[in-house]
């Protein structure tokens, strides 16, 4: 499934840290079958409002997403193939 | 006789499931395993209120019925009646997290599908109430079809009514479940958050707590050095607040000694009895204080929420040498004990991933390493105090877990390169909200960990020493010759010591290698059992012991001993753990063969350098 292009969206992992964002698409394809499947667990889908919390330490990897009510955190190589469209205040 | 009616306790990850199924059932737990699978079953009792016993079963958290991990499969099995070892529950509590609630329905509403009796337990609704979320449950039972009741597990709030629903759903008639029927994950993801959307009274949006404390914990900077401060206190803990309880159980063991000497005729059956049992397993013993030490901090840092931020910082390092953040937790675990570690790694989804952190565990020091570390460091590293509240050794103790570190870190980053390349990790983990653990929760952690060791001292521990005792005993010595070597123990003692002596190790430690292959700790108490036999006119308690190695052993073969225990994989539950989750005898043998050769070089490089430098 090729995901449909958004021309201004950027991916997960460029968004700001506390700049909130709503999910244009997600590149399943990308990702082995359990790492979707876990996305989709909690709660990652097109349509959703993402927000970026904190960076890892080390290499700023993992991110810390908001995502709904959740705070998960995904390996940057992760948030690469979900795309975002910024949201503005 | 029919059997009592099974319900399961089912819900997502952190929505506090093993706290309302502590709330329910009390202390009187059974933890075992499901057979086939390494998946813990967990089981208790319930009474309600008219006298009837009912069954209760905490099913490992999940996010679906559509499983990512082993866990998950077991909980879907259970609840379509197709687990080994399990019949079909008779009715379900399913555990929601309130603050959580767009997330958690879509799996209330798949387990509702399935048309078991069903109660919702609409868990945490004061966290969620502290961010400001008001929810209507009344609205949420019409939306849902089944009862739903408000409680706060870690304070046992609603409880009594979560009892009641549970009494009353009991009493009615049950027509059979549904097969599973699958409705699709985007439809009820949509669904529940409807549903929530629907449910929800008033929201004032506040500065949430977890937030701000992320803001500082999750910092870069500070994150780390906090993290590091953490693991630092742990520690010193773990020597600083056992000294009063170990002296206690030390002045208990040689009273005992003592009265049993007095009451028993001198002979083989109090040397028995007194040298063997007793100056054996007490010597063990005495370090429950310290284990329980650990064990509280652990399950402070996984109940407070505290544990998964660690991973998240450790992450990236840990990607570094070819593992998760997800690696941390069962890592940490290890320092406790590498068997729940072990188990624990089965929440890492990627098998190289998990293989090499089942591979690397038993490097982390566990806590029945703490025996022999903390005997070594009190009769050979004196008690100076470098700074305030920084002692000599505690730092040694803080440097020999380094060491153990460092090990796993590094053979993590040779195995995979070598046998385990390959496989890209991956790293996913929901970081929950902080909360209090409820003092309970912990109180039944530490008791199940202080049962499980006193098992073992009762069983292994007792088992081996007497064992020794008889090995060390016969034949009897001569007038002018040596127990300990001309008895069986001591000629097999020869054998091995013909390998170690070039590392630095003595007799004596060659005579304890053997048994401590059981577990580590028996190498304590073998050394007790041993000198106590050697010196029948002393009643030798565990003071006695320091001294007693401060004359017999040189600094650079105590030193030598403590690098050998930092490696040796000498446990033969770890090993009997690895063959069962890596499914062959292969994973297992390949570990205790590179750990032995790691622990002769590390013991031969320490002594080595150690009498070079004149120690």
């Amino acid at each position: 499934m090729n995901a449909p292009f958004h021309p201004d969206s950027i991916s997960l992992d460029q968004l700001e840290l506390g700049s909130r964002a709503r999910v244009a698409s997600v590149s399943w394809d990308s990702l082995d079958h359990g790492e979707a499947c876990r996305l989709r667990h909690f709660g990652f889908d097109e349509g959703v409002t993402v927000e970026p919390l904190h960076l890892g330490p080390f290499g700023r990897d993992p991110i810390a997403v908001r995502v709904g009510r959740m705070t998960v955190a995904i390996r940057r190589r992760h948030a690469g193939a979900i795309r975002v469209v910024p949201l503005t205040r | 006789m029919n059997p009592l009616p099974l319900v399961a306790v089912a819900g997502s990850p952190n929505a506090g499931k093993s706290a309302l199924f502590n709330a329910l059932t009390g202390a009187r737990q059974k933890v075992g395993n499901y057979p086939g699978v390494t998946v813990e079953r967990k089981s208790g009792r319930l009474v309600l209120a008219d006298g009837r016993p009912v069954e209760m079963v905490d099913l490992p958290g999940a996010y679906s019925l559509d499983p990512a991990s082993p866990d998950e499969a077991v909980t879907r099995d259970v609840l379509l009646g197709k687990q080994k070892g399990e019949r079909q529950p008779d009715a379900l509590v399913i555990v929601l997290d309130a603050s959580n609630l767009d997330n958690h329905l879509r799996f209330a509403l798949q387990l509702i599908e399935l048309g078991l009796p069903t109660i919702v337990a609409l868990n945490m609704v004061d966290l969620a109430k502290r961010d400001g979320l008001e929810l209507d449950p009344k609205q949420l039972e019409t939306e849902l079809g089944v009862p739903v009741i408000e409680t706060v597990a870690v304070r046992r709030r609603g409880i009594t009514e979560l009892q009641t629903a549970l009494d009353d759903m009991l009493s009615a008639p049950f027509c059979g479940v549904h097969d599973h029927v699958k409705s699709d994950l985007i439809h009820l993801q949509r669904r529940a958050r409807e549903i929530a959307t629907a449910a929800v009274i008033s929201e004032t949006p506040v500065r949430r707590w977890t937030h701000r404390l992320d803001a500082v914990l999750l910092h870069p900077v500070i994150g780390p050095v906090i993290l590091a401060a953490i693991m630092f206190v742990m520690f010193q803990a773990v020597f600083a607040w056992s000294e009063a309880p170990k002296s206690w159980i030390e002045d208990g063991v040689a009273w005992l000694s003592n009265m049993v000497s007095a009451g028993l005729p001198a002979g083989l059956l109090r040397s028995m009895v007194v040298d063997g049992a007793i100056a054996g397993v007490g010597a063990v013993i005495t370090f429950l204080p310290q284990i329980l030490i650990l064990f509280l901090f652990i399950l402070l840092l996984e109940g407070t929420g505290y544990m998964v931020r660690a991973a998240f910082l450790m992450d990236r390092l840990m990607h570094g040498v070819g593992l998760s953040g997800r690696a941390f937790i069962p890592l940490l675990s290890s320092f406790a004990c590498a068997v729940p570690g072990i188990m624990a790694t089965r929440t890492i989804e990627d098998p190289k991933d998990r293989l090499t952190t089942i591979l690397v565990a038993p490097l982390m020091t566990c806590s029945a390493r703490l025996p022999v570390y903390t005997l070594m460091i009190a009769a050979f590293i004196p008690n100076t105090r470098l700074v305030w509240g920084v002692g000599l050794q505690g730092l040694v103790m803080f440097g020999l877990y380094v060491c153990g570190i460092v090990g796993a870190l590094l053979a993590a980053f040779v195995l995979r390169r070598g046998v385990l390349k390959g496989g890209g990790g991956g790293f996913m983990m929901e970081l929950p909200k902080y909360q209090w653990p409820s003092l309970k929760d912990v109180a039944i952690g530490l008791l199940t960990r202080a049962e499980i060791f006193l098992k073992r001292a009762g069983t292994i521990i007792l088992g081996t020493t007497i064992i020794l005792w008889a090995l060390a005993s016969i034949p009897q010595a001569a007038p002018g010759q040596k127990q300990s070597e001309v008895s069986i123990a001591g000629h097999i003692a020869n054998g091995i010591e013909a390998v170690v002596k070039p590392i630095g190790f003595n007799h004596d430690i060659s005579m304890a290698l053997l048994p401590a292959m059981a577990a580590r700790e028996v190498a304590v108490s073998s050394i007790a059992t041993v000198y106590s036999i050697d010196s029948p006119d002393e009643r030798a308690g565990a003071n006695k012991l320091e001294d007693q190695l401060q004359h017999r052993w040189s600094l650079a073969t105590a030193l030598a001993f403590l690098a050998w225990f930092v490696f040796a994989p000498q446990c033969i539950s770890t090993i009997a753990v690895t063959r069962r989750e890596t499914n062959g005898w292969k994973w297992p043998l390949f570990m205790v063969s590179y750990l032995f050769v790691l622990a002769y070089c590390a013991a031969g490089l320490t002594y080595w350098t150690a009498v070079a430098l004149g120690l």
